[in-house]
């Protein structure tokens, strides 16, 4: 990639230390985002994708813990930054939205109140100029009459509009990089559709760079340029968005692609991949997908594959597209149909 | 298929009080279902689908009068449950089951899985004592389960797992109808995939008819044979499958389908975005409920309350409550 990369993370290790026992909840995660673009790292329950996010702006309740890996955000690398530093590049250089809007937002604060806090920390704006900053962003995301909308508390307002005055707070610093943590998962449909809509323009207007997390393969098909598959705390395949869904790799990613109800196609039965999420306290010690892959060999179960960049410039973490492969050396992952049986 | 009608739900109309003031007097209702009209056949699988609180549920609820509905008829094999006396109607839920969105919540953490299932059977009296065990194991393999798994408690199985206790609770007592409640929507995309094509097979193997509600349209594509869209309480399209995802007629629907992020990057589609919120149930707007956010709305939207109708273009069956289908029709 020839652009300017702003985020870079290498081998990124999260750990929650319980009662002497590692959960090691996000377990070497590395991938490149290039400026201005969007990232998607998509995952079922467990995966680790929102413990990434969270690492990365260092958000980790206790007793989570940054293990090792770099996390460089241009050129800096954020873990070996103080409390203080890493202050100023929350909400300021980098953003995040949640999932959830109601519980992000501070009840008996009003909107205004809590779009001027992150201005007063920030930028050091007074209490006029805030208000009048936080209108003016109001009325950037989209929400009609601003001026009365600043008076408001957070109960006042829809889901949809709260997701708005997160995103409003979130852009209150023209930030670099926005990490969107499931940002329409707890909406309906025409409303997830204007937040996307949303997201985009902005992005494009703004230029930033934006790391969309989340489950639903829709939303990543419309709003990414890149996409990181994440299962068992691992990047399980890292591809350009048109190639993930027209050559995906990994045989976790097609089991996923083949599990989506389609709305846009008629299938007969859906190929649902075996079994369940391990638990990360009980991880497999191969490859983490092994248990419920169809082309799991003795390898796979034995020892963990890395992730490997491809001739084609995409990266799998699968021992079939290596030279140790030991199973059908004819074996095409995407054409086999029955990647599990139903029951 | 035989076109039997199984339920016959008729100007269902579910009103929740709103208590104000300090005499708790009624100041106002919650209009969540508003004169609703539909048949279930028999074996089929129809979804109600719709956003958050457009009634899909509360109609669910009303069926199994969980609540009691406020006005209308539900009309099941032939009887009025609405004339039912509560023991009677506690004897006819053999017939009518349900099955939950929360796994977690809708399980007794206390009991193991075999009391789960037993306890059903028991109360609905549906087979004798001594063969309870027995079938309960036979509904765990049923339900892809393994019988070993009787003796232990809820909390040690996974959110899909659970599920399909869920599942084989329902079925427990053979029930003619199952209501699944948003069943699925709990659950990560490789293991709902496995709930769905487990309910799909137990409908071809027990002849089950479903009423499916659901906001996933990918989820109900799959599952579904008729499909009628809610808003606002009242039901704005109803069709078979393919004429709804194909053919809709109305212009909520088209913008619910456009909506719908595509898995696939090539796809490029004209995306209709609708302007705002749902409005409140509590004073809807007159006339067509859409019309604050319809961008074909006219005057008359504003004032008369549009009826379901078929047209010519359309396959019988499939109706749709829209003043304008017409218009609309010939424009794209």
């Amino acid at each position: 990639m020839s652009q300017e990369t702003i985020l870079d993370i290498k081998d990124l290790r999260t750990s929650f230390l319980v009662e002497d026992f590692e959960v090691k909840a996000v377990d070497g995660v590395s991938f490149k985002l290039p400026k201005g673009k969007t990232i998607g790292i998509v995952g079922e329950s467990g995966s680790g994708k929102s413990i990434t996010a969270m690492s990365i702006l260092q958000l980790l309740d206790k007793p989570g813990k940054i293990m090792g890996g770099e996390i460089n955000f241009k050129g800096k690398d954020l873990t070996k930054l103080s409390e203080k530093e890493i202050q100023n590049i929350r909400g300021n250089e980098i953003s995040m939205i949640f999932q959830e809007p109601m519980t992000s937002l501070n009840p008996v604060y009003t909107i205004g109140q809590q779009i001027r806090e992150t201005l007063k920390v920030h930028q050091g704006l007074n209490k006029q100029n805030g208000t009048k900053k936080a209108i003016e962003l109001l009325s950037l995301v989209g929400i009609p009459s601003p001026e009365q909308r600043v008076k408001q508390y957070p109960h006042e307002l829809s889901g949809g509009m709260r997701q708005r005055v997160m995103i409003a707070m979130a852009l209150a610093c023209n930030p670099e990089l926005l990490i969107a943590d499931e940002p329409t998962t707890a909406l309906d449909v025409t409303i997830q559709a204007q937040i996307l809509e949303l997201i985009k323009d902005l992005q494009k207007d703004l230029g930033m760079s934006v790391i969309m997390i989340t489950h639903d393969m829709g939303v990543v098909a419309e709003t990414c340029d890149y996409v990181a598959v994440m299962y068992g705390g691992k990047v399980v395949e890292y591809q350009d968005v048109k190639s993930i869904f027209k050559s995906p790799k990994h045989p976790y990613t097609v089991g996923l692609l083949n599990s989506i109800p389609r709305h846009d196609t008629d299938v007969d039965e859906l190929e649902p991949i075996k079994g369940n999420v391990p638990s990360p306290k009980d991880m497999p010690v191969g490859c983490r997908f092994a248990p419920r892959c169809p082309f799991a060999t003795e390898l796979c179960e034995k020892e963990l594959p890395s992730l490997d960049t491809q001739a084609d410039g995409s990266e799998v973490r699968c021992w079939v597209y290596t030279d140790r492969w030991d199973g059908d050396p004819e074996v095409n992952v995407r054409e086999s149909k029955r990647t599990a049986e139903s029951e | 298929m035989s076109q039997k009608e199984l339920l016959k739900v008729n100007n269902l109309k579910q009103h929740f009080p709103i208590k104000g003031g300090i005499l708790g007097r009624t100041v106002n209702h919650v209009k969540a279902v508003d004169d609703v009209t539909f048949d279930i056949y028999e074996g089929e699988t129809l979804s109600v689908v719709g956003e958050s609180g457009c009634g899909k549920s509360t109609t669910g609820r009303a069926i199994l009068r969980l609540d009691e509905p406020t006005d209308g008829s539900i009309e099941f094999d032939g009887v009025d449950l609405l004339s039912l006396s509560r023991r009677d109607m506690r004897k006819k839920r053999k017939d009518l089951q349900v099955i939950f969105q929360d796994p977690y919540a809708s399980l007794n953490p206390r009991q193991t899985v075999g009391k789960i299932l037993t306890e059903a059977m028991a109360i609905q009296n549906a087979v004798p004592k001594e063969k309870r065990r027995e079938r309960a194991i036979e509904l765990l393999e049923t339900v892809g389960l393994n019988a070993d798994q009787i003796d232990r408690y809820p909390h040690e199985f996974s959110g899909g797992q659970r599920q399909r206790i869920g599942i084989a609770r329902a079925l427990s007592v053979d029930p003619k109808l199952i209501i699944c409640d948003e069943a699925v929507s709990a659950l990560d995309v490789s293991v709902q995939a496995q709930v769905l094509n487990l309910l799909k097979k137990l409908q071809r193997e027990f002849n089950l008819t479903f009423l499916f509600i659901a906001h996933d349209l990918g989820v109900v594509r799959h599952i579904s044979d008729r499909i009628i869209v809610m808003y606002l309480g009242k039901i704005v399209e109803i069709a078979d499958k393919k004429s709804l995802f194909d053919n809709p007629q109305h212009p909520y629907t088209k913008a619910l389908l456009s909506s719908i992020p595509t898995p696939d990057p090539e796809v490029k589609k004209e995306r209709i975005i609708l302007k705002g919120d749902v409005p409140s149930p509590i004073n809807p707007p007159q006339g067509c409920r859409f019309h604050t956010r319809c961008p074909f709305a006219t005057d008359i939207c504003r004032q008369e309350v549009p009826e379901l109708r078929n047209l010519d273009n359309m396959k019988e069956g499939h109706r749709a409550a829209c003043h304008h289908i017409e218009k609309i029709a010939a424009e794209h």
